[in-house]
């Protein structure tokens, strides 16, 4: 499939769901979506139009929220397509990726750890990925406050 | 005393820690295996264990981690011993000063003897920092 | 040559978290638990106080045998951000780097791989070659590592064109050997033995765990940031990306040569097509924004996103490294593996080296637990081989 067609495919579908599309140049798309509709994005993406996750980054906005990024790419063509959610404090959680995606499972475990983001139906976080195991609980590096 | 440090001084084992590198020393001090340098003909083994261990090559920025692990390692050396820092990170940490997982630096808790500073230091550099040390040894021994 | 050479970062082994925690039933493997994270740097946090020149510097620290490899993808992530192209001598110089780079590291590789099968004369050829690349790298860079050559705009030295003739014949001295490994690996039974049908990793759990480079091309799956987002020189040049269906070791190991011929094929036709001009746009600052960048390291494809507020430092700095979605593979790759053939499959994926180090072998059947060193597991190897060499009748 071209760029293009997936483009249409995507908006087509979406529709209304798409809060934002912003295009910086040909190769690099960043679309705003609620938290709610991550699930189903990601499904389309990885089963229907078959993508590859390649990582998700979080950020600690000055808005009152942590924004996190869900970079696709498509194989053989150059487009990074990144989904963006903005998560409210204080309740900073998101539904898990990990039962559609067994790769999502250590990049949620590590914006869970230097973020606090705390992602639903998550497999394990019980022991810490990349922390020492004494970090002190609440601490997270990440956060604009540390 | 005296006797063991000039018997190190001959044929020192060494024992390779790293406490949070990113390597690149880590892959010159093997690189000094290599038949271009060979360090097994100036009598300088890489030992498995630091039971048998008469030096500790140090690398990297000793992050908290590896902390308990490097002093677990220093004591396990049967002494007299010597602990050599080898790169930047384990001078100072370099580039990374500043993080939030480096508290201290290398010398903070084990006793230096000798440092070889270069980001990384060539294997040239690092058998004349060893040589240096041997030679001191050898004065006091 | 004494028996007890250790390889990578070492450990002692008391209660800190075991790196790789291997379920055995009998002699294979039924379940494997990855621990990670002792080399964890906090460097994203870093990133944040430091000038977009410097964050250069900083990731090119990440991890010392792809060295170039995060200064590329950092250079794409910040010329991406301010809508930057680099000067095309500029771009041909950075592909050279990073070709070398890659043949560097592959037979780091190789050795080790050698090593870990038993053979240290493997080991000790491949790293002899690997001086090679080396002395080019230090004539051209200044350094055997660390290269300190990129920057948003250009590069910070140029090949001088008296250096050209010179690196021509390094590179035809490296030729015949890369040759050589090549026919050492296809014809010799015993590394057949040790390595087809090793740590098999499908198609569709490559795709599942989502898997970059070397790991991802020999299970049929064709990425490589090179051919897919091209970025340098790469798409005005004419070579091949390696792909092959079976997934196992010998894949990888094939894999990783035939790259490695390529690579010298890029190098040689950079040279011939450079012509002389400036190398360098002498940026002075970058606008607020997104970028994002991407570069194929030797171990796969390396993610740099940068959010900027248009002061000089980043506000969010994101690295993302190939090994992170690779090592996780090793969860389904090592299952129904001897032990012994444990260390190879572990290795197979090149893990930028922060954990083969200590391993715990649990018997569920037996409810037993016990705690073998890296060495240990290399000995464990090396028996395999000696035995099979002794039923192969060499």
């Amino acid at each position: 499939m071209t760029w293009k067609e997936i483009k249409k495919q995507i908006k087509d579908k979406f529709d209304k769901k798409i809060l934002k599309w912003y295009e910086h140049n040909d190769n690099r798309i960043y679309v705003d979506i609620k938290p709610e509709d991550l699930v189903e994005f990601t499904e389309y993406l990885f089963k229907e139009l078959k993508s590859r996750f390649i990582i998700a980054s979080g950020v600690d906005t000055p808005r009152g929220g942590i924004e996190i990024l869900y970079h696709f790419d498509f194989f053989q063509l150059p487009q990074v397509f990144s989904l963006r959610v903005f998560l409210k404090k204080p309740e900073i959680e998101v539904e898990s990726l990990s039962p559609i995606i067994t790769g999502a499972k250590w990049i949620e475990r590590e914006i869970h750890e230097l973020l606090g983001v705390k992602f639903k139906n998550h497999p394990d976080y019980k022991q810490h990925l990349i922390l020492p195991n004494d970090w002190p609980e609440g601490n997270y590096p990440l956060r604009r406050d540390q | 005393m005296g006797l063991k440090l000039k018997a190190l001084t001959r044929s020192p084992w060494v024992y390779h820690l790293s406490t949070g590198s990113c390597n690149n020393c880590d892959i010159e001090i093997l690189d000094c295996l290599t038949p271009r340098f060979d360090l097994e003909r100036l009598g300088i083994v890489l030992v498995g264990s630091p039971r048998h261990a008469d030096a500790l090559l140090v690398t990297g920025n000793m992050t908290i981690k590896s902390m308990k692990r490097a002093k677990e390692v220093y004591e396990q050396m049967p002494k007299p011993g010597v602990v050599i820092a080898i790169g930047t990170c384990a001078l100072g940490h370099g580039v990374f000063d500043g993080s939030y997982v480096m508290p201290n630096t290398v010398d903070e808790v084990l006793p230096v003897d000798i440092y070889i500073p270069g980001c990384p230091p060539k294997p040239e550099g690092i058998i004349a920092g060893v040589a240096k040390l041997l030679t001191m040894l050898r004065q006091k021994a | 040559m004494s028996e007890i050479i250790p390889i990578g970062p070492y450990h002692p082994l008391q209660e800190e978290p075991e790196f790789f925690r291997l379920h055995v039933d009998g002699e294979r493997v039924s379940k494997l638990d990855i621990e990670i994270g002792y080399n964890h740097r906090g460097i994203e946090k870093l990133a944040e106080s430091k000038s977009w020149d410097q964050v250069i510097f900083l990731v090119e620290r990440i991890c010392g045998i792809c060295s170039t490899s995060h200064p590329a993808a950092a250079t794409n992530c910040m010329e991406d951000l301010g809508g930057i192209e680099a000067p095309e001598r500029a771009q041909y110089i950075r592909t050279i780097i990073c070709e070398l780079e890659r043949i560097h590291s592959h037979l780091l590789w190789l050795g080790l791989a050698g090593h870990f099968i038993g053979y240290n004369t493997v080991w000790m050829w491949a790293w002899k070659y690997r001086e090679i690349v080396c002395d080019v790298l230090e004539k051209t860079t200044g350094n055997r590592q660390s290269y300190a050559m990129f920057k948003p705009g250009g590069v910070r030295r140029d090949i001088l064109e008296d250096d050209i003739p010179w690196i021509r014949k390094k590179m035809d001295e490296l030729k015949p050997s890369l040759d050589m490994f090549l026919g050492a690996v296809s014809d010799d039974p015993v590394i057949h033995a040790r390595t087809k049908g090793v740590g098999i990793l499908t198609k569709q759990q490559a795709i599942d765990y989502c898997v970059v480079g070397p790991t991802a091309r020999p299970s049929g799956i064709e990425i490589d940031v090179r051919k897919d987002d091209p970025y340098f020189a790469y798409d005005w040049l004419d070579w091949e990306m390696i792909v092959m269906e079976e997934g196992d070791v010998f894949a990888k190991t094939a894999c990783r040569i035939l790259e490695m011929k390529e690579s010298v094929k890029i190098i040689e036709q950079c040279l011939d097509k450079m012509k002389p001009g400036i190398i360098d746009l002498k940026i002075k600052e970058l606008p607020a924004g997104e970028g994002i960048g991407r570069a194929e390291a030797p171990r796969g494809e390396v993610y740099h996103y940068c959010l900027s507020d248009g002061s000089n430092f980043p506000a969010r700095y994101k690295v993302r490294a190939p090994s992170y979605t690779n090592i996780l593979s090793n969860e389904v790759a090592c299952i129904g593996q001897t032990v012994a053939d444990a260390a190879l499959v572990l290795a197979a994926v090149d893990p930028c080296y922060c954990c083969t180090e200590r391993v715990v072998v649990v018997d569920d059947n037996m409810n037993t637990e016990k705690t073998i060193s890296g060495n240990d597991l290399i000995k464990l190897s090396h028996e395999k081989t000696k035995k099979l060499r002794k039923e192969l009748g060499i």
